[in-house]
């Protein structure tokens, strides 16, 4: 018995619901929906509702950077260039317990030996670290007006939860920032991958011929270019007096060039089978029109695919605006992107000696495992009829 | 003859059915359906398979018209082409109007065949892959009359239901998915998506080959009333003898793209002039263990039609075959009055038929 609920753990609550709705006998059955019973069987998934929790709070957390952050992301700060981070604590230097966290002030002395500056925790100071504190006034989602922040310290003391950069910024307000840019290219991105790979896909399947030898052999020589030379090129190309908005768009169209190939193969197969199954046939003969046919009777039965394959992709893009821009051929300063972050640890001098700046990878990491399991989860929930 | 009053062109058809000595519904005339073999990069023609390799036949008001033959032999292809899912190679397809106009099917415009449509309409085999599984079977079997413009909004849930009803399905399931349906259920929600616009002709394809043995009576019985109630006339493709039997008036043996033998079911059963007849008869279960059968087995498969065998197709499976049936293709010829036969033997053989 217990062998049986190890091999198939779904079969084993699947009947006992199937019963019950058959003993109500009315309503429901047979009447949910395919997309009903994906959602279903997602939510079954631990591990895919979960990444999606952590994305939707990183997208939260994006949105409202400028409440989330403490600090203004571009204004630098000469008196704490590469302060390491301040990690609240419980404990001060005596062992005495404070139920409000806090943190350290700062001391600094220059190193004359390596000529840097040296930051070290000044036990005598200490900051309760609090909650909607004033700050510099922004605007939340660019509508409401504020200057409250979720979190921070009263004046003169400072609170870098990751430390900061060179030029004394704080980190962690970059970070959220730079998710900004890093979180969102990545969706339109594959939101531009969507369209012209579905579009290309479907024309190639569906009309099949000539029109489906050229797209097939375009998008053989698209693959066949190394892609990380390929954008470099495309993006040392873009003029440079250009808008950060307007970069920001063009290296999206840059990223899903390459991207849509692989989905419009995939949206072709796809195309190419759902073309000889009968119901296109039966819908044909109807009368139905070739717009029809793909509307009502392709696109439908491909979007479970497409979603996947798009939220499989969406990580990728992610990377490679990451890699264009650690190669400086992305995002340019002042705009910050988890990329141009990372650009900062490019040297192993930074790594050994400030390795907090290298915590923009991590983001980046548990985006990207996230998207991955996301896409993971959605793989498996589209075919509800499988055990 | 019960047709329900909901458009002119039943009344037209209930006048006309029972006339006997009107011209054929369907006429089908040296039909071909040749598909091109590419090869290579630049996709150069190297040959055809000739699926269907001039076919003639027709198809009398009212009547069940049989294609039977194995897998690959062409008769699906012809069914496809009757009603344009294939624009046959060359051949004709006319089609008597309710007003006694025929019509080129093989030569219709666009335009014109979305008209033809609503008077031919298809069954198919697979009941899985028939409908789409993203549509409840109100859109499904609703589908034609949205198409068509002929109906919508509460009108259209009516004339859904009533299909339902007519194909023995409870109406009160009409907002639900294929999936929740069998095998045999789902034929009947695609009988009534082609009843849907009121046809003549329906093409069935094979529309009983992927159910169970019980299952494939019932439907069998269904698309007989159907028959009756609406005036309706078939092209039944199967490649099953006793379905066959069970429902067509007459039927034509198809064998590589080519009909072999045309006659009526009951001259077909009792007195068989092809060889191949002979042997698809053979291959009908009978449910009596004691029965002694020296049963006919085919050898080998379907001959590859891009690459047919020399004479007679048949020859190399042939229990019969001459010198003669490897050097000369033989005629489709009248041995009987309305009894065609593909054999040079046809006259001599003493083929095994049987009671029906």
């Amino acid at each position: 018995m217990s062998d049986q609920s190890l091999t198939l753990p779904s079969a084993v609550s699947e009947p006992q619901a199937g019963e019950v709705e058959i003993n109500l006998s009315a309503g429901e059955i047979g009447q949910l929906s395919l997309w009903y019973l994906i959602w279903r069987r997602f939510l079954r998934n631990r591990l895919a509702v979960a990444a999606t929790f952590v994305l939707l709070l990183l997208y939260l957390m994006v949105a409202l950077a400028e409440f989330i952050t403490p600090y203004d992301h571009l204004i630098s700060n000469e008196d704490f260039v590469a302060r390491a981070p301040q990690l609240p604590r419980f404990r001060d230097e005596t062992g005495q317990f404070h139920f409000r966290p806090f943190v350290y002030g700062t001391t600094t002395e220059l190193d004359t030996y390596n000529l840097d500056w040296v930051h070290k925790d000044d036990t005598t100071q200490m900051y309760p670290l609090k909650l909607f504190v004033k700050g510099a006034p922004y605007k939340l989602l660019g509508l409401f007006p504020s200057e409250r922040h979720l979190y921070g310290v009263d004046a003169p003391g400072t609170v870098f939860l990751l430390g900061t950069d060179r030029l004394g910024r704080d980190l962690f307000s970059r970070i959220i920032f730079g998710g900004r840019i890093s979180l969102t290219v990545g969706l339109i991105g594959v939101s531009l991958t969507i369209l012209f790979g579905s579009v290309m896909g479907t024309i190639s399947g569906y009309f099949g011929g000539p029109v489906d030898t050229v797209i097939q052999r375009f998008i053989e020589l698209l693959m066949s270019f190394p892609s990380i030379a390929l954008w470099a090129a495309l993006a040392a190309a873009m003029p440079a007096d250009i808008t950060i908005v307007t970069r920001f768009f063009l290296i999206s169209i840059i990223l899903s060039l390459i991207g849509w190939t692989s989905l419009a193969r995939q949206v072709r197969a796809k195309v190419l089978a759902f073309r000889e199954m009968e119901f296109s046939s039966a819908a044909t003969a109807a009368g139905a029109s070739h717009f029809r046919i793909i509307m009502v009777h392709m696109l439908p039965n491909a979007l479970s695919h497409i979603i996947v394959i798009a939220t499989l992709a969406i990580p990728g893009m992610i990377l490679a605006e990451t890699a264009l821009s650690f190669l400086g051929l992305g995002i340019l300063p002042p705009a910050v992107s988890w990329g141009t972050l990372l650009q900062d640890a490019q040297t192993v001098g930074v790594v050994i000696k400030k390795p907090w700046l290298m915590l923009p990878g991590a983001f980046v990491i548990v985006s990207v495992l996230s998207f991955n399991f996301l896409g993971d989860g959605i793989r498996d929930a589209v075919d509800p009829f499988a055990l | 003859m019960t047709t329900t009053p909901t458009s002119p062109s039943d009344t037209a058809v209930a006048s006309v059915e029972s006339g006997s000595g009107q011209s054929p519904l369907l006429e089908v005339r040296n039909l071909k359906m040749h598909f091109p073999i590419r090869k290579g990069f630049l996709k150069r023609v190297v040959g055809h398979v000739k699926a269907v390799d001039d076919v003639t036949f027709s198809v009398e008001r009212g009547t069940v018209f049989g294609l039977v033959g194995e897998s690959g032999c062409g008769k699906s292809t012809t069914g496809r082409c009757v009603i344009r899912l294939l624009k046959a190679t060359a051949g004709e397809i006319v089609y008597t109007m309710p007003d006694d106009e025929p019509v080129h099917i093989e030569a219709l415009d666009p335009e014109s065949l979305r008209i033809m449509r609503r008077h031919i309409q298809i069954v198919f085999q697979d009941p899985y892959a028939s409908l789409n599984p993203r549509l409840t079977l109100k859109q499904i079997v609703g589908e034609p009359l949205v198409i068509n413009n002929v109906s919508q909004g509460q009108d259209l849930q009516d004339r859904v239901a009533e299909l339902l009803r007519r194909v023995g399905l409870s109406p009160e399931h009409m907002n639900r998915y294929p999936h929740a349906f069998s095998g045999g259920q789902r034929q009947r929600i695609s009988l009534a998506r082609a009843l849907a616009l009121n046809p003549r002709f329906i093409v069935a394809d094979e529309p009983v080959s992927a159910l169970d043995v019980s299952v494939q009576a019932q439907i069998l019985n269904l698309i007989k009333d159907l028959r009756e109630e609406f005036g309706l006339t078939y092209l039944f493709i199967a490649h099953n003898m006793s379905v066959i039997k069970h429902i067509c008036d007459s039927v034509a043996v198809m064998y590589v793209g080519q009909i072999v033998e045309m006659t009526t079911t009951r001259q077909l059963f009792r007195k068989p002039l092809h060889p191949y007849t002979e042997a698809l008869l053979e291959a009908i279960p009978v449910p009596d263990p004691r029965r002694d059968r020296h049963r006919i087995v085919l050898e080998g498969d379907v001959p590859n039609p891009a690459d047919p065998p020399s004479g007679c197709y048949f020859h190399p499976r042939c229990a019969y075959a001459q010198d003669v049936c490897r050097t000369e293709t033989p005629p489709l010829a009248e041995h009987t009055p309305g009894h065609l036969a593909r054999c040079h033997f046809a006259a001599e053989l003493e083929l095994k038929g049987m009671t029906i």
